[in-house]
């Protein structure tokens, strides 16, 4: 299998506290890769700083074979890096089907050709028949839907899932897991940002473990549930609370 | 196969955009009847009102396509009112140039102001966007106040010209024509922003407005279609400008480039509903029959009893209706109403 | 050009700058507080010098006299506002929220012109007038004198604001409603304190303006734009900032007007706001 993702020495830091501090791990060709770690321990800058949202101080992204470190977002995506976000951005005004389209208009050109895919998209997330429902009525696991169907209209080789389980009840999780899982199938290479640690260990081929912006293990769910700075770092944050 | 994907073919067999047929019969009905009313009654005070009512839905609707479509807030837009006014003003004063050919110099040179504000002010972001329009704004009439080659203070007094009407643009005997042109610069304006609302260009400005750190995750170049929408709304704006001084016959920088224009604007938008493409003509149909009245009934300037009511009537609307008039008329009548 | 012309210039935009700094201070307390831009703010300046115009018209009471009235006039005006109009519009959008503002604005200076009339008017004779020279340089005594008074609320702002339990409680606020409400502040109660001390702010400024300067509808309008540009030099929310804002522009402004063209003031000052946000978009002092 060969690389799609190869990240090196990513750091970035805010005001002195190091954000993220030397990540580097890769990801492979239709893996689906789980990023784990306690709050605050640099996920979410992770996903920003791959994604150009955030200026990296230091590191590089290669994606295949091509230096992506510190471009544009949406030249990110249209090289075929799709993402959500942990706190939802749905265009709320408009509905479903627009939301869709919007990132479908990325590869097609005709309005039509850009519909009926995101229409498809929407058949895969099972959401169609509330396709022209705002996306401000939608409930939080609808949204994420609603997300993941945005990004993947983009035509993503790459998914960057930012807590696709988090804040949705309970028994629509499954639902989303199966759907990642699905993701898999078709072909899409997955990172997700999980804190369930269950579904993480379930689906994940390897697991990335950060703490405190640094990473602290790297390897398969297997390996990770062994590992003692991982149950450190876990434990560490239950006493904390 | 399944259930599911018998409700795709029905969606994928769905128009790309539903048109209600009740409201676009009234449409016509209203656009056919706009045509024939100078001939059903030719009062010149109804005609200057509805023509001033079209003048400022076009004007409103310049900065609707700004805030509604990129959620950027302008309170400058007269700078482009006041281009399009001195374009086509000064190149028939100083050069006999038709004003006609002037509307387009104004839309050009808007335009071009219009991106080399653009740019630097992509970095500012809410309240500090909206605050360097309005001082962009009054910096303009403060230079255009003392400009030389431009009249300064006095302004300019476009030359009478009676022999011929339509190359100079001058209308003595009969305002009707004054009518016709703004109606068909209004119905020309509506059309392509309804066609812009619906265009890849419309869902990207929209997807901009709504979220635009998402839109960039999209593939979305914020930057750029931040000024697109600048450059548009710009050259909606002119070529008022250019009609209104060829009606006036004075261009000074006090109606031109008053931060009052700036403010009107908004303020009809608003009332209307901002973001939905009605908005500026229900804000305008509301609002410049006001000032209209109150000039006719309090004579002169209306010892501005109009901008009472304006301000109150704003206050209101943003306290009780925050999306607009608009927003009262069902829903049925607007769009999509085959939803739900 | 003697350098007294210069020093001349300098300490009238210094003792012009202070005053911007006061009204400077009210308009961020206030942004500060709900981030909401009183675009009212000019037009609120206008009411406070109409109301010292009239304790001195009607009643012949002059403007140093009249300050605690206007600012009572004033602080209940903006308990006003923020009741009926602020409070309802605290979370809507930007927009609406400066659409609120500006409608408020155009009725406030729709109804001066209505009832005041278009006119100029001053106050004839006040107690404090007349100037006097120092090394060939003219001060104004109202001016002097207004400058002074400014500070001295500003001083006495900043030590409310610092020292005191409420405001703390308002600082408190300001930094973060939600934890404010936790600890038992009432949000509500200190947004109503803002818009009543941020009105005070002006009422002080306004008494002091008209011992020397025209009383009209459209006073205002420059004042507020100062006002503007230096809350956003000192950062939205910094009462601190304002102040040395407040000084630079009025340095700026009357200097800029004595070395280039005085007719193109307003033109320098906005060219500092527009240099200040584009290259540093969080003021010189703003926390980011």
């Amino acid at each position: 299998m060969s690389n799609l993702l190869k990240v090196e020495n990513l750091s970035r830091s805010f005001g002195g506290i190091h954000a993220n501090s030397d990540i580097t791990f890769d990801v492979n060709e239709g893996e689906i890769l789980g990023v784990i770690g306690p709050n605050g321990a640099g996920k979410s800058t992770l996903f920003d700083l791959i994604t150009g949202f955030t200026k990296s101080d230091k590191g590089q992204v290669i994606l295949r074979d091509k230096n992506i470190t510190n471009i544009r977002p949406d030249l990110i995506c249209r090289l075929g890096v799709g993402r959500t976000f942990q706190k939802l951005k749905p265009f709320a005004d408009q509905t479903l089907l627009e939301n869709v389209i919007v990132g479908a208009l990325v590869k097609e050109k005709n309005l039509k050709v850009a519909r009926d895919k995101a229409l498809e998209i929407i058949d895969f997330v099972d959401l169609i028949e509330k396709r022209h429902h705002y996306a401000k009525e939608l409930s939080t696991g609808q949204r994420k839907r609603l997300e993941l169907a945005r990004a993947l209209a983009t035509d993503p080789k790459l998914l960057l899932m930012d807590e696709v389980t988090g804040g949705v009840d309970q028994r629509t999780i499954p639902g989303l897991v199966e759907l990642v899982l699905k993701l898999k199938k078709n072909g899409i290479t997955v990172v997700t940002i999980e804190h369930n640690m269950k579904i993480i260990m379930d689906i994940s081929d390897r697991i990335l473990a950060l703490n405190q912006g640094k990473r602290i293990a790297f390897d398969t769910p297997k390996n990770i549930s062994q590992n003692t700075q991982v149950i450190d770092a876990y434990l560490g944050t239950v006493d904390a609370a | 196969m399944n259930l599911i994907s018998k409700e795709l073919l029905q969606a994928k067999n769905e128009p790309l955009n539903y048109f209600n047929k009740n409201s676009l019969i009234i449409i016509g009905i209203v656009v056919l009847g706009l045509f024939l009313y100078p001939f059903i009654s030719p009062s010149k005070f109804a005609l200057h009102l509805l023509m001033m009512i079209f003048m400022h839905a076009v004007m409103s609707q310049s900065w609707n396509v700004l805030a509604g479509f990129s959620g950027q807030i302008s309170l400058g837009h007269a700078i482009f009112f006041g281009i399009g006014a001195y374009a086509s003003g000064y190149f028939y004063t100083k050069f006999q140039i038709t004003p006609w050919f002037g509307i387009i110099i104004g839309i050009a040179i808007s335009a071009f102001i219009a991106l080399l504000i653009g740019v630097p002010m992509l970095r500012l972001k809410g309240h500090y966007f909206a605050i360097a329009t309005l001082l962009i704004g009054i910096s303009f009439q403060v230079i255009f106040q003392r400009w030389p080659e431009v009249g300064a203070s006095a302004g300019l007094y476009v030359p009478i010209n009676r022999d011929s009407p339509w190359l100079s643009m001058q209308f003595h005997k009969n305002k009707v024509a004054y009518y016709y042109i703004t109606l068909v610069f209004f119905i020309i304006t509506f059309f392509l922003v309804w066609l812009l609302n619906r265009s890849k260009l419309g869902y990207r400005l929209k997807a901009i407005r709504d979220q635009s750190e998402a839109a960039s995750s999209l593939g979305i170049h914020v930057s750029k279609y931040k000024v697109i929408a600048f450059i548009i709304s710009a050259m909606i704006m002119a070529p008022m400008g250019s009609i209104y001084a060829q009606y006036v016959l004075i261009i000074d920088p006090n109606n031109t480039f008053s931060a009052d224009i700036s403010i009107l604007v908004l303020l009809i938008s608003v009332m209307g509903g901002v973001g939905n493409i009605w908005g500026p003509i229900i804000g305008s149909s509301i609002l410049i029959p006001i000032s209209e009245f109150s000039r006719i009934y309090f004579g002169g300037t209306g010892r501005s009893i109009d901008l009472i009511i304006y301000g109150i009537l704003i206050i209101l609307i943003c306290i009780f209706r925050p999306s607009g008039i608009v927003s009262l008329i069902p829903r049925s009548f607007r769009e999509r109403e085959k939803v739900k | 050009m003697t350098s007294q012309v210069i020093i001349q210039a300098i300490i009238s935009g210094i003792l012009m700058g202070l005053i911007y700094a006061l009204i400077a201070a009210g308009l961020s307390l206030i942004f500060g507080l709900m981030e909401i831009v009183n675009f009212a703010h000019g037009d609120h300046l206008m009411l406070s010098m109409f109301s010292t115009f009239w304790f001195w018209m009607l009643f012949g009471i002059d403007p140093i006299f009249s300050i605690p009235l206007t600012i009572i006039l004033m602080a209940f005006l903006g308990v006003f506002t923020h009741y009926f109009i602020i409070r309802k519009i605290l979370n809507s959008t930007m927009l609406i929220q400066i659409c609120a503002t500006f409608g408020l604005a155009v009725t406030i200076r729709a109804l001066a012109q209505f009832f005041f009339t278009p006119d100029f008017r001053t106050i004839k004779n006040p107690i404090i007038q007349g100037k006097f020279e120092v090394y060939g340089v003219f001060i104004g005594y109202p001016q002097l004198f207004a400058s002074f008074v400014c500070l001295f609320a500003f001083i006495l702002l900043y030590l409310f604001v610092t020292k005191t339990e409420t405001g703390t409680a308002l600082q408190a606020t300001s930094q973060d409603r939600q934890a404010a409400e936790i600890l038992g502040i009432p949000s509500n109660k200190m947004f109503a304190l803002g818009w009543a001390i941020g009105l005070s702010c002006v009422a002080v400024a306004g008494s002091m303006l008209s011992n020397y300067y025209y009383v009209f509808p459209d006073v205002g309008v420059n004042f507020s734009l100062f006002a503007f540009v230096a809350v956003a030099l000192g950062g939205f929310g910094s009462i601190n900032g304002s102040l040395i804002a407040g000084v630079i522009i009025g340095i700026v402004e009357s200097v800029g007007g004595l070395l280039i063209d005085p007719s193109y003031k307003l033109l320098y000052v906005f060219a500092v706001y527009l240099l200040v946000v584009i290259l540093r978009p969080q003021g010189i002092f703003g926390r980011y």
